[in-house]
């Protein structure tokens, strides 16, 4: 993958267009969204599950495709293009990622996340941890064949219909050492498990959890040893949200540039105006930017296990920055009317900004960059 | 082959030969000046010519029937990171990359036999006649005239912007054959020997205090009519074969960014404040992450540009995106090597022959000097013009 799609990459990002274009037109979005019940989200959830994509990541071994950084690439630039709000990246990227132990518990969660039944999240951050994965306080104490599970997580990415949570827990150690780290498999119907659901204002759903004495949790993988696996999982999820993030400033600045081509004032298509071709110029550059970084952290992603933590922070940083700026001069250039909620681009803007809070912000990745180098 | 800009280095021994060929004879103190992103003196880089032509690398970038190298994409960028890593300085472009690619392309055999081997051995300096007073970004609008005399042209006009031209041995030139046709197209190019009688040159003095450009004045010069390139009034299209070529150049020139990195990287460890480095403060760890990051993000593109070449494939817009980003770039770096240096970056020239402290005074000339490469080259202005236009539609 030469910063070019192979064929098998660019028909799945076709396929994921066409799919996004029919299914997730922006005409009635905010009902979609707000559909208590989910039932259409439902459905494309379902739909998904046929096309297989559900299962891209999973090992083949574990009944998965196994497919490459490339194809999750191509996948993820359609979702960003239509902004499918779905929980894609927590259940089939990350999730994943954690469960690659040969444990019966994990596999089973595999299966129904590949055959589309079951949704899965991941559960690191704490009220006082910043976007730090190393930084656990909720406890595991382990009791003959089990373990007791306290304490809270204040943001779980896509979790709010998780059936499974892969909660990180200290087993030992001081509460920001990298050591004695471990996760569990934890179900959503726990006893002792509570689970508070929140919208963003991009429509993705999101958790908190507080564990009291939960009791049903499993060991995955070495008891201690998490906090490698557990950064590389979050890695590719990063790695997954920077395309879904290149394909959605590409579409809100090529709206854009069709906008300034048909839009008229003072007697003449805005693009006319100079000051505004310039801002397109750079809205496109930034677009360039963020592609050839996504591209790269892909190849990276695909070359070694685990991907270089620092071409990751570079990309999140960078990527982060030129989406913001991209969606927000989209909205900008159109004017009143990208304010408003029935012109999709204020709903990419909302996304570039939802995006740079998931897994880590802008100055968090730099921090950590400028740590590591 | 075009995969390899992106996965391991497919020909290990070239990058060996290469690194083998910078291990040695690349004198130290050119790192800073290089770091700083200024140009060497002439006769260093000559120097440097004369080295690379000597083991058969004199022009890169040339078909190898012209005594070029015949080099793909992915074995310049081998060659040009190589290049960069040793501290060893871009090559002189200005005959190699400007008119040298003209006169293989259209030039008459007599003129490619004449002029194209000196330019590879380092014996011809070239310089460009382009800009005039009235003339800069709008170049089409030059008034310098060439008139046939017979078996010559006498040329009369003012150039501006000449760089080099003080050391230059030969200048390209393009002047008026005829003011009736449209703008573009009575417009010729000469090649014109430096000690012609009638020309005469006026340094610009210039904000970094460095001699780089002069003022060209052309007051009937006599120039063989052989030494017009191609057909009269033809000389503005010839200059289309760069645009193809441009990119190649824009690539290299980013390559070499990575020495500013360095040069910040380094004031800023060595720089203490109180009882810690700069380097460790979180304020200036965090613009230096800033400014890595978007370096290597630019590099990138610099990849992807390259990947391009190696497939045949046009760029659209990405040289003209790498130069823009690159300029940006070299600014916002000698600016912060700048800052790493603290209050003795201001100690430009010692009054009482004592020495000047390491990286002066190259990091603020660099950092003046850095100002004029969104300037030259067609403005960052004029850049953003030409990608609204052709890339955009607009």
């Amino acid at each position: 993958m030469d910063f070019l799609f192979s064929d098998e990459q660019d028909m799945l990002f076709q396929s994921a267009d066409r799919f996004g274009q029919e299914r997730f037109a922006c005409l009635g979005r905010a009902e979609l969204l707000s559909d208590p019940e989910q039932a259409e989200l439902g459905r494309l959830w379902h739909d998904m599950a046929e096309l297989g994509w559900l299962m891209l990541t999973i090992d083949e071994a574990a009944g998965g495709i196994g497919a490459g950084s490339g194809e999750v690439m191509a996948l993820m630039q359609a979702m960003g293009k239509h902004l499918i709000p779905s929980a894609y990246v927590a259940t089939c990227i990350l999730v994943p990622a954690l469960l690659k132990g040969d444990e019966d518990a994990a596999q089973t969660v595999l299966a129904k996340i590949g055959d589309g039944s079951a949704k899965a999240s991941g559960a690191f951050f704490e009220a006082d941890s910043g976007y730090h994965l190393h930084h656990v306080q909720l406890e595991a104490v382990r009791k003959g064949d089990t373990y007791v599970l306290n304490g809270q997580k204040c943001h779980v990415e896509d979790g709010a219909d998780a059936d499974w949570f892969v909660v990180s827990a200290r087993t030992s150690g001081a509460s920001s050492e990298r050591l004695g780290i471990s996760l569990f498999l934890v179900p959503k119907d726990a006893p002792g498990l509570e689970v508070e659901k929140f919208r963003a204002i991009d429509g993705h759903r999101h958790a908190k959890l507080h564990l009291r004495e939960v009791t049903n949790a499993v060991l995955i993988g070495e008891q201690d040893n998490a906090i490698a696996n557990i950064e590389s999982a979050v890695a590719l999820a990063n790695c997954a949200h920077l395309a879904e993030a290149s394909g959605s400033m590409r579409a809100a600045a090529d709206l854009t540039l069709e906008y300034l081509k048909t839009r008229e004032q003072f007697g003449q298509p805005i693009g006319k105006f100079q000051v505004l071709q310039h801002r397109m110029v750079d809205m496109m550059m930034g677009c360039e930017e963020a592609e050839s970084m996504v591209f790269d952290a892909a190849q990276l992603a695909d070359r070694a296990e685990p991907i270089d933590p620092l071409a990751v922070c570079a990309a999140k940083v960078r990527v982060g920055q030129c989406g913001l700026y991209v969606t927000q001069q989209a909205v900008q250039l159109h004017g009143g009317i990208g304010f408003s909620d029935e012109i999709i681009v204020s709903h990419h803007l909302r996304r570039q900004m939802m995006l740079n809070l998931a897994y880590g912000s802008i100055d968090h990745y730099r921090s950590v960059y400028a740590e590591g180098q | 082959m075009a995969s390899d800009l992106t996965t391991a280095n497919p020909n290990p021994d070239f990058k060996e030969e290469v690194r083998e060929f910078f291990s040695e004879g690349i004198p130290e103190n050119w790192r800073t000046r290089l770091r700083a992103g200024l140009r060497l003196e002439p006769d260093e880089l000559i120097a440097y010519q004369k080295k690379l032509a000597a083991r058969g690398w004199g022009a890169p970038t040339w078909p190898k029937e012209y005594g070029g190298t015949g080099w793909g994409p992915q074995q310049l960028y081998t060659f040009w990171r190589e290049a960069a890593n040793a501290y060893a300085p871009n090559q002189f472009h200005q005959g190699l990359e400007l008119i040298g690619p003209i006169i293989f392309s259209y030039g008459s055999d007599e003129q490619k036999k004449k002029f194209l081997p000196p330019i590879l051995n380092g014996d011809h300096w070239w310089c460009q006649g382009y800009s005039e007073p009235g003339a800069g970004s709008d170049l089409a609008s030059l008034r310098t005239r060439a008139d046939r005399d017979g078996d010559f042209y006498v040329l009369n006009g003012q150039k501006t912007w000449t760089s080099y031209a003080h050391v230059a041995t030969h200048v390209f030139v393009l002047a008026r054959t005829s003011t009736e046709a449209k703008r573009q197209q009575g417009i010729s190019l000469f090649l014109i020997d430096m000690t012609s009688p009638g020309l005469s040159i006026r340094p610009i003095r210039t904000m970094d205090e460095k001699h780089h450009t002069n003022e060209l004045f052309i007051d009937n010069v006599r120039v063989p009519a052989e030494n017009l390139v191609g057909e009269e009034g033809r000389g503005w299209e010839y200059g289309k074969v760069l645009l193809d070529r441009e990119r190649m150049v824009t690539a290299s020139t980013a390559i070499f960014l990575q020495q500013t990195v360095a040069a910040v990287r380094d004031a800023a460890s060595r720089r203490k404040i109180g009882s810690s480095l700069l380097i460790d403060r979180p304020v200036f760890a965090s613009k230096l992450a800033q400014f890595e990051i978007e370096v290597r993000a630019l590099q990138i593109m610099v990849r992807r540009l390259m990947a391009d070449a190696a497939r045949g494939a046009q760029s659209g817009p990405r040289g003209s995106m790498v130069k823009l980003r690159w300029s940006q770039l070299l600014q916002a770096g000698t600016a912060l090597w700048v800052e790493a240096l603290g209050p003795e970056a201001s100690h430009f020239r010692a009054l009482t022959g004592s020495p000047l402290d390491e990286d002066m005074p190259y990091a603020l000339q660099g950092a003046l000097y850095s100002r004029v490469t969104s300037i030259y080259g067609g403005t960052s202005e004029i850049q953003h013009n030409i990608i609204a236009r052709r890339a955009l539609g607009l």
